[in-house]
């Protein structure tokens, strides 16, 4: 890479991926990887069970260790900083887990102002003044002294974006926000993601395989299948792309089932590129 | 051939676990010991939490268990003891062997039951549903926030436990001493206390400290190495109480061995 086209990179993206590759063990899972997310902008990572998006967004947060290429957060390089340095990115990004990932024996108010009491030296009562606020946020006010037992599926998503938020992050990044939710529930959890866009201007980051709410909550989207960008760029572009996998994605076509019995003996005899994908589908990547 | 390789195999698995072992109670170490000084502070909540599960919590099962081994091991010794017509040495019989060896051990294996199980169990379930990854993606080290309030509160509560496990059964033994030799209560205890060496009972403390290490490195390691899905955590806490009980004894000859030639010197 060029010095220059660092510096310009810095000036506009959030977040840079070049040529990132992820491995499971011997097996590669991301195959070169490239792409920015620009600044206030929300990005939708798009992609069928086992295409590694999951992956990726572990990979963003630091969970997984890339096996060549580069991410660059806020104009830093991930793999050429100190672990003190990353957690100082860490502390102002913000993670919303699949399953919430919400801590079970604290109450609400705890986990939401755990990061405050770890990073922070604010007084108790003012640490309890900002956890009512960011609960009023995601509209959980008086929710402080519950268990995370006690909440529904919606509110646990809703608690786990309070706790992603209480450091008041730059980028937001969400797991399948509405995984596991009814559509009533998961829209109103795609709103509340709009209405952050709206009153913070935060860089956000999606992970999901819900198309609709693709559409509403993005203003730019990548698809990304078997570990390959497909196709990335704004809601129209990828609405009229006639590119045939982005087409089957957003048509929802089924694989063709395999017919020939020639096409038969290549699948079962063909390297174990299916098997692959399978295993993948089994590790919930 | 397959037979060395197997051998083979399974020697460089074994040091690789106890590396890992090693390695995460030298990480709670240094959050515990050094962590202070470097401007991070100790988890003294959590750390007190802890200390009332691991410890005061297992104190009735304890007394009682002790107290029955007490008991078993001076109806033991009389056996042998009244052929000789030494029946008074039963107070120095049970003495000695709880505080050298079975106050430490059982101790253990019941803080394995209760706690490392239950430290296996809470970091795997924490695992399986990404709060571990939570931490790290919030900057703050599970090792830290997870395993060192566990380690302080295992390495302080274990020698208090052993403590308490040595008087039960000195106390189990003096039931047998007063309803069947003839010994006043007073006399018993007193008996006891002669028979004893401070290097019993502090050998006996030294070993429940290392215990201690052990049990909630391993309960901890199993834990976080745990792999996806609710049968794993079962399949953790299980290795955890047998790999637990398994080092326990093998900590325990390696120190006992080691006094044995130390006190022969």
């Amino acid at each position: 890479m060029e010095p220059m086209e660092d510096t310009i990179l810095q000036d506009e993206a959030m977040i840079s991926l070049r040529g990132l590759r992820v491995n499971y063990g011997e097996r590669e899972i991301l195959h070169g990887l490239s792409f920015e997310v620009m600044r206030g902008e929300t990005l939708v990572i798009l992609g069928g069970s086992g295409s590694g998006k999951s992956t990726l967004l572990r990979t963003l947060v630091g969970l997984e260790q890339p096996a060549s290429g580069e991410i660059w957060i806020k104009g830093q390089n991930l793999a050429a900083i100190s672990e003190a340095q990353k957690n100082e990115i860490r502390k102002r990004i913000g993670m919303s887990f699949q399953g919430g990932a919400l801590f079970g024996s604290m109450t609400v108010g705890e986990n939401v102002s755990l990061p405050l009491r770890e990073h922070t030296k604010l007084e108790s009562s003012t640490i309890e003044i900002m956890v009512r606020l960011k609960l009023d946020q995601v509209g959980l006010a008086g929710f402080e002294n519950y268990m995370p037992s006690q909440l529904s599926g919606g509110m646990k998503k809703r608690a786990a974006v309070a706790r992603a938020m209480s450091m008041d992050p730059e980028i937001l990044f969400f797991d399948e926000p509405s995984a596991g939710l009814d559509p009533i529930i998961a829209a109103g959890v795609d709103e509340l993601i709009l209405e952050l866009k709206k009153a913070f201007h935060m860089t956000i980051v999606v992970v999901t395989h819900e198309l609709a709410s693709a559409f509403l909550i993005a203003d730019r989207m990548v698809l990304i299948d078997k570990g390959y960008i497909v196709a990335i760029g704004s809601k129209e572009e990828m609405r009229t792309s006639t590119h045939p996998r982005v087409r089957q994605f957003f048509d929802r076509v089924p694989e063709p089932e395999v017919s020939q019995e020639a096409d038969y003996l290549q699948m079962l005899t063909e390297d174990n590129r299916r098997t692959g994908n399978l295993l993948t589908e089994k590790r919930g990547v | 051939m397959e037979l060395a390789e197997q051998i083979g195999g399974s020697v460089t698995d074994g040091l690789a676990y106890l590396g890992a072992l090693v390695s995460l109670g030298a990480r709670a170490a240094y959050f515990t010991f050094v962590g202070p000084f470097r401007g991070k502070h100790l988890r003294v909540h959590q750390t007190v939490s802890q200390a009332m599960q691991v410890g005061v919590r297992a104190l009735p099962i304890l007394s009682l268990i002790t107290f029955f081994i007490g008991l078993i091991m001076a109806l033991q010794s009389a056996y042998e003891l009244r052929r000789l017509g030494a029946i008074s040495f039963v107070a120095n019989a049970v003495a000695i062997s709880m505080t050298r060896e079975l106050g430490p051990l059982i101790t253990a294996i019941i803080v394995i039951g209760r706690s490392g199980s239950a430290f296996a169990a809470e970091i795997a379930t924490m695992k399986v549903t990404e709060e571990i990854d939570a931490l790290e993606t919030m900057a703050i080290h599970p090792v830290d926030f997870l395993v060192t309030p566990k380690f302080l509160a295992m390495i302080m509560m274990l020698p208090c436990l052993t403590i308490w496990a040595n008087t039960m059964g000195i106390l189990g033994g003096a039931l047998f001493g007063v309803t069947q030799a003839d010994f006043f209560f007073g006399r018993y205890i007193r008996a006891s206390l002669d028979a004893l060496y401070l290097r019993d009972i502090v050998t006996g403390l030294i070993k429940s400290v290392v215990f201690g290490m052990t049990i909630t490195a391993v309960g901890c390691h199993e834990g976080l190495t745990t792999g996806a899905g609710a049968e794993q955590v079962g399949r953790s806490t299980t290795r955890a109480v047998v790999v637990s009980i398994f080092l326990v004894i093998l900590v325990d000859l390696v120190f006992t061995t080691l006094f044995f030639f130390i006190s022969e010197r």
